[in-house]
């Protein structure tokens, strides 16, 4: 029961990724490929009535690792406290900047707010990123479940880390990279003509970075955390992660070259949830290494709620997933297709 | 008391209060929405549907506070609330999860289609996101009162070896009869919030002279759901919830009505300040045997006092929790008053010329909020010193590896952002009501 909500979980943070990290990259790209004022526009358009929706993964996922999970919650939110109270402003800052700047034509204010979502987006992406690779590296946990990290120490990897180091700030970038090839690529589904040219070279030039960048990714992680490839080496089927890995990067290049927006999009997000998925095979059955004693591991059973709420909750989260993807997919195909500013749109 | 408790309670107690004056208009404003939208279908008038649009626009500024101030809250329960987490996530983590899974999604995929699909919907599909919304937003409240309904009243749940509280009965959780009274009571208040600021907008209309059909709606609209909502709020809700209290929380009783001393046919304090170092009421105004009656419907009753508690059980701040108390259900009998003669003068067909009503309903807009801010903090000071009633005291329940400083650090943090959003939205709405009903719709980016 509890490696079916570790399952479900990743999934669900997958889920979001895939769906806010288009956004986010969106946010990111936002000054690099709209040149115009209609071009900005457009771009919001593009996300407009779905970011709050994905965002709602965020909190979603978070509700349920509570549920499901309530010692690593509590042990890795009040740890991780610094930089995720910066994370709740980015997201506040991002949500006002999306929604507001259409409320007055005033350039100022428009430039301002495109400011902020722009802004917020990169460092959201680089947080994501820098926090996932925080799990994988480990934390100084204590015996009692709890651990606080500064924002940063000296840089390096070791019992004393911070919320940076080098590798951390590594992961971010990755983060940052991946998430602006697929935003871009999604926009490239969104948009026509000049800027859709626009976006998918943004978008071939991310994905130069996104190789090297996952090739270094892999190759530090092994270094840092040599025990990662232990889940690899017992079933031998975890290598097909990375060949997923490889195989959609290969899909997105084939398909950015050809024009093929819609396979680009889905190869990214492929790679998106692969590369997840690894690290989450990598883990499994551990949640938060501890980089103090491997016996301070926090791992799926030692955090997890009593079966008989495991149970019951399995019930009314299908139940609700079906319902969610229900809405979702009804909500995607009222706003389905390209983007056009003529008259009130939709 | 702890500095890091200290910090760690505040930090809850402003984010929470701050966000919840969005909430309570969002859950509010949902339901007569859809009421507008019903009147436009069923009698073909257009101007109901720019009324709806109008308090779309409204509503979707609101609703934005509410999810960027609303996110923090779940992430608090980790941050700075960590070992009750560990100590009650196995029963509550039911209910926040079940808010996300249901009523998020629910609420934001139809958002999105309510601001921006009326062309594509037409009008019968965009009734219908209309009420997706109602259902997601009151749903999202059902699951937040019943987690707190269970830390007032905790149900279903068994205590686990390791000592942490992990669910027995997942409908004994959800259907806590703490929590159905909670959330009736609740629900109430947020609809009186949406009919007084409705109201006030169009009597603003009438008053300045502009937008005086669509005004004249909103007035009618706000007064008549004022009534209704506001008597509800006294009873059955606000009495069940009461005699809930005195079942199940009897100290807390006692210190919101500040009885010292407990006594048969215990009388009702209109007015009057708590002396809590000499134990009695200063200057008091009061019903005989009044609160006797209302707890247990005998004017004889004996109702137990402060004095029959240990004072370790007693809520910490008395004189807060007594003045919460009796500042909503002043309010609460304020609204009942003002509706009434609103209603009166609405069926004899004056209320729209009179100046000075209109004024009043105007007037009015600040203190909904202001009630119901005082409900929660009489519900939140009365569950004192406990954290989950009886089981675990707050004082154990706060992240004990942040510091005072790195709370304080992020409480300075969410006064300087939240001065922000308020500002903005003070200023976003006020130019909706500026541009009034019928200005073209703003194209969404």
């Amino acid at each position: 029961m509890e490696t079916v909500w570790f399952m479900i979980i990743a999934l669900m943070i997958a889920a979001y990724a895939v769906l806010d990290g288009f956004d986010l990259g969106a946010g990111a790209i936002y000054f690099g490929a709209a040149r115009t004022a209609d071009d900005r526009r457009k771009i919001l358009r593009a996300i407009g009535p779905v970011w709050d929706g994905n965002e709602v993964w965020l909190v979603a996922a978070g509700g349920t690792l509570y549920f499901a999970f309530p010692l690593l919650y509590a042990s890795s939110f009040s740890g991780f406290y610094l930089p995720l109270m910066m994370v709740l402003w980015l997201l506040m800052l991002r949500g006002i900047g999306i929604e507001l700047r259409a409320h007055l034509e005033n350039p100022v204010w428009v430039g301002f707010f495109d400011l902020v979502f722009c802004g917020s987006s990169v460092l959201l992406a680089i947080f994501f990123g820098a926090a996932l690779g925080n799990v994988v590296r480990g934390v100084p946990l204590g015996a009692d479940g709890y651990f606080f990290e500064p924002l940063w120490t000296n840089f390096r990897v070791g019992a004393n880390t911070g919320i940076l180091d080098w590798y951390t700030v590594l992961t971010g970038v990755i983060a940052l990279v991946t998430l602006t090839a697929h935003g871009a690529l999604y926009i490239a589904v969104k948009t026509e003509n000049e800027l859709n040219q626009r976006v998918r070279s943004v978008a071939l030039w991310a994905w130069r970075l996104q190789l090297i960048l996952t090739i270094v990714g892999l190759i530090a992680t092994c270094y840092v955390r040599p025990m990662v490839l232990d889940n690899y080496k017992q079933h031998a089927i975890g290598y097909l992660i990375p060949l997923v890995v490889f195989g959609s990067l290969g899909t997105m290049i084939y398909a950015i070259r050809k024009e093929l927006d819609k396979l680009a999009f889905v190869g990214s997000a492929l790679y998106i949830v692969a590369m997840l998925v690894g690290a989450a095979f990598a883990l499994y059955p551990v949640v938060l290494p501890a980089s103090t004693d491997p016996a301070y591991n926090l791992t799926i059973y030692n955090t997890a709620a009593a079966r008989h709420g495991l149970t019951v909750g399995l019930t009314w989260w299908i139940i609700a997933m079906i319902l969610a993807l229900a809405y979702f997919t009804f909500l995607f195909r009222m706003f389905r297709g390209k983007v056009r500013l003529e008259g009130e749109g939709y | 008391m702890d500095s890091a408790l200290l910090v760690h309670r505040i930090h809850f107690a402003f984010t929470i209060t701050f966000h919840y004056l969005f909430p309570q208009l969002t859950m509010g404003l949902a339901p007569l929405i859809v009421v507008l939208k019903t009147l436009a279908l069923r009698r073909q008038d257009e101007i109901y549907n720019q009324a709806a649009r109008f308090w779309a626009k409204i509503f979707a500024i609101n609703f934005l506070m509410g999810v960027v101030t609303g996110i923090p809250m779940e992430f608090q329960f980790g941050t700075n609330w960590s070992h009750f987490s560990r100590y009650a996530g196995g029963v509550i983590g039911q209910t926040l999860a079940m808010e996300g899974m249901f009523s998020f999604f629910l609420e934001s995929a139809f958002l999105g289609l309510f601001l921006y699909g009326e062309k594509r919907l037409g009008p019968r599909g965009h009734w219908w996101s209309a009420v997706a919304v109602f259902l997601g937003s009151w749903l999202s409240g059902y699951f937040i009162i019943a987690t707190d309904a269970w830390m007032q009243h905790p149900v279903g749940y068994f205590k686990a070896p390791d000592g942490s509280l992990q669910l027995s009965s997942f409908w004994a959780l959800l259907m806590n009869p703490w929590a159905l009274w909670q959330y009736a009571h609740n629900m109430s208040g947020a609809v009186i919030t949406g009919a007084i600021v409705m109201a006030a907008v169009g009597a603003f209309y009438l008053l300045w002279g502009k937008f005086e059909a669509h005004g004249r709606i909103f007035v009618r609209t706000g007064v008549i759901a004022g009534l209704i909502f506001s008597v509800l709020q006294l009873f059955p809700t606000g009495d069940g919830q009461g005699r809930m209290i005195a079942l199940h929380q009897p100290v807390t009783l006692a210190a919101m009505e500040a009885l010292f001393v407990g006594q048969s046919g215990a009388p009702l304090i209109i007015l009057g300040q708590p002396n809590v170092d000499e134990r009695k009421i200063d200057n008091p105004v009061e019903v005989p045997q009044a609160l006797s009656f209302l707890t247990y419907r005998a004017w004889k009753a004996n109702v137990q006092g402060l004095d029959s508690f240990p004072p370790d059980l007693w809520p910490q701040n008395i004189a807060l929790l007594y003045y919460s108390y009796h500042i909503m259900v002043g309010l609460g009998t304020f609204f009942i008053a003002i509706m009434l003669v609103a209603v009166f003068l609405l069926w004899r067909e004056k209320l729209f010329s009179a100046r000075w009503m209109l004024w009043i309903l105007l007037l009015a807009l600040p203190f909904p909020y202001i009630a119901n801010t005082a409900g929660w903090m009489t519900a939140e000071l009365g569950r004192q010193p406990w954290l989950v009633y009886g089981l675990m005291r707050t004082a154990d329940g706060y992240s004990k590896m942040v510091s005072a400083g790195n709370g304080m650090f992020t409480l300075l943090g969410f006064l300087g952002m939240y001065t922000v959003l308020g500002i903005l939205f003070l200023f976003l709405v006020q130019r909706e009501i500026d541009h009034g009903p019928t200005a073209t719709p703003i194209s969404q980016h």
